[in-house]
């Protein structure tokens, strides 16, 4: 057989490619499987199976606690991002005034504002409203934080709806309003589908507001668990890689599951509009 | 709240017959009260505090002017900070876009190792930062690290990789560019699938080599893609704190602090607020305006193409 230079090439460098993306998760595994007096390479799978790094993360992080957090709180924000992020675009997309554009490239814009920028006088802000370690308080900061991408996935998609669509309704007798929660909200499953999972993604894995407003042992999400778990055992690498692989399973079986809406909730911006 | 002055638009009459659209605009409301309350409010503060030397939980603060400000640019560890996060911002988004484009062109057609080749590619961007640092750290730690197991083998000597502050902002970029670069990936796939097949011809058939094809079809007609991954790179680089906390905290000393990591620093741990607060809206106009350039820049790169 005759191999095409060019093909070859292509290929080999494919290959380099994906062994580099897959070093890490490799590395990942083989150390969470490791006992601890094993001091063989991280690039040797261990040949004995292992699973006490697992039950230590799970212990000491207080993993446990740390996803129950987690889970509430994703359920909740996504619950909050959808209705309010649809909503909000439904009159952005239909009615685009020069006021409702304002109002638009405002909610967009929103996107740049960096959240350590307004953390401190939000710190003071919540230890005022005692919002601290309260599961409302970090929802409500989520969803602000999301709700640029949704507002700007949602008003896109709404303007590839037919209008003949709301004014049929409206013809039938459905009230502004119902014409939207009845008719249209049905049809963006598509596009809800990949803000709940692109911004479920992003809840689940926050770091950045959980460590200031989640302190207290008993709120934690499961990166700032992970977080002190590791500088307190630091010499315990396993059992921090066991957590870290513990903590991704969940977003990891999301992307494999659903990778098209990942994918379409990207292109989306990709696409001239 | 002026929401009802849009009614003069004419629309069909069965529109005008129902209750005017403007009443509409009371769904976007929600959003607004949320935007004004953990947005809008807490900024303002955030300037206010920036010109004082509040300390984080004193009842009392005076107002120093501009001395915060003055403190930030002529500080050394102020300006090495301000230079690591224009390293992390722009170095990111240089990395991710050449590469994103490069996979992208490498796995364009559909296969079914490409399709897995995409997948493992993006898979990190999925992964919390937070714990992508700790990967790397499993990888570049001085004993027992993955990289320096290689480097042995081959005789080499162990480099302890983030014992240098230089060498360690351009590990953390591409770290952070390793990380996102299946965002682009994605961005330019979709790109590249949005341009007719007979522009690719057509080049071909006026016996344009590939290189020409790229530069003069293929790299144009990106230009939306090219515009929407270097904002996305440069909010995201310019933000950059998970992997920091990770991988390094910061040091040595602030050596690889970037603004993010360091207002944490100056507000919990040298209970700085009013430094911490100026640094915060430092950070908010410097990713304003590089934002709004590169948009600006790459707007009018796509108008020009366009005609």
């Amino acid at each position: 057989m005759k191999t095409d230079p060019k093909k070859f090439l292509r290929l080999s460098a494919l290959f380099m490619v994906m062994s580099l993306y897959a070093v890490p998760f490799y590395i990942l595994l083989t150390t969470s499987l490791k006992n601890q007096s094993d001091l063989s390479s991280k690039w040797a799978f261990p040949g004995y199976l292992y699973t006490d790094n697992f039950a230590m993360a799970w212990q000491n992080a207080h993993l446990g606690r740390a996803f129950l957090n987690n889970t509430i709180i994703l359920v909740c924000a996504l619950a909050l991002l959808i209705v309010l992020g649809a909503a909000a675009a439904y009159p952005l997309a239909r009615y685009q005034t020069k006021w409702n554009r304002f109002i638009y490239v405002f909610f967009v814009a929103a996107m740049i504002v960096p959240p350590l920028t307004i953390l401190v006088p939000l710190y003071k802000i919540y230890v005022a409203i005692h919002a601290m370690d309260t599961y409302w308080g970090i929802v409500l900061i989520d969803v602000t934080f999301q709700l640029p991408t949704a507002i700007f996935l949602y008003t896109g998609f709404i303007g590839t709806l037919p209008k003949e669509l709301d004014e049929a309704a409206l013809l039938d007798g459905c009230s502004r309003f119902s014409v939207f929660f009845r008719v249209l909200f049905p049809l963006l499953k598509p596009v809800t589908a990949s803000v709940a999972i692109m911004s479920g993604v992003n809840i689940w894995n926050d770091y950045q507001f959980s460590v200031f407003f989640m302190q207290q042992t008993q709120m934690k999400t499961f990166t700032v668990s992970l977080a002190g778990f590791f500088s307190a055992n630091a010499n315990h690498i396993s059992w921090v890689a066991a957590g870290s692989l513990l903590g991704s399973l969940p977003v990891i079986a999301t992307y494999l599951l659903l990778q098209k809406y990942f994918v379409s909730g990207l292109s989306a911006g990709a696409v001239k509009g | 709240m002026r929401l009802g002055n849009q009614q003069k638009k004419k629309g069909p009459s069965v529109k005008r017959a129902l209750g005017s659209p403007a009443a509409l605009n009371l769904m976007y409301l929600p959003v607004v009260i949320l935007f004004i309350l953990f947005l809008v409010y807490p900024f303002i503060k955030g300037v206010q505090f920036s010109f004082t030397n509040w300390d984080g939980y004193s009842q009392t603060y005076k107002c120093i002017g501009l001395r915060n400000y003055r403190r930030m640019f002529t500080d050394h560890d102020m300006l090495t900070v301000i230079r690591n996060t224009i390293i992390y911002g722009c170095g990111s988004t240089l990395f991710q876009n050449t590469f994103g484009l490069l996979f992208a062109m490498l796995l364009r057609k559909s296969s079914r190792l490409n399709a897995f080749a995409r997948t493992l590619i993006y898979l990190p961007a999925i992964v919390s930062s937070l714990i992508m640092g700790y990967i790397w750290y499993f990888i570049l730690e001085l004993n027992g690290g993955a990289l320096n197991d290689v480097i042995l083998l081959f005789n080499g000597k162990a480099v302890n990789a983030l014992a240098n502050p230089n060498a360690s902002v351009w590990i953390l970029t591409g770290i952070n560019s390793f990380q996102f670069v299946g965002v682009s990936m994605i961005i330019y796939l979709a790109g590249l699938k949005n341009i007719p097949h007979e522009y690719m011809e057509a080049a071909a058939i006026d016996g344009a080599s590939p290189a020409q094809t790229f530069r003069t079809v293929t790299l144009p007609m990106l230009a939306p893609s090219i515009t929407v991954a270097v904002v996305l790179n440069l909010i995201g680089g310019l933000k950059l704190y998970d992997v920091i906390i990770a991988l390094t905290g910061g040091g040595p000393g602030y050596a690889t602090c970037s603004l993010s990591t360091m207002m944490y620093q100056l507000y919990f741990g040298r209970e700085d607020a009013g430094l911490a607060t100026a640094l915060g809206v430092l950070m908010f106009v410097m990713i304003t305006l590089i934002t709004v350039v590169a948009l600006t820049a790459l707007r009018r790169k796509e108008l020009a193409n366009e005609d």
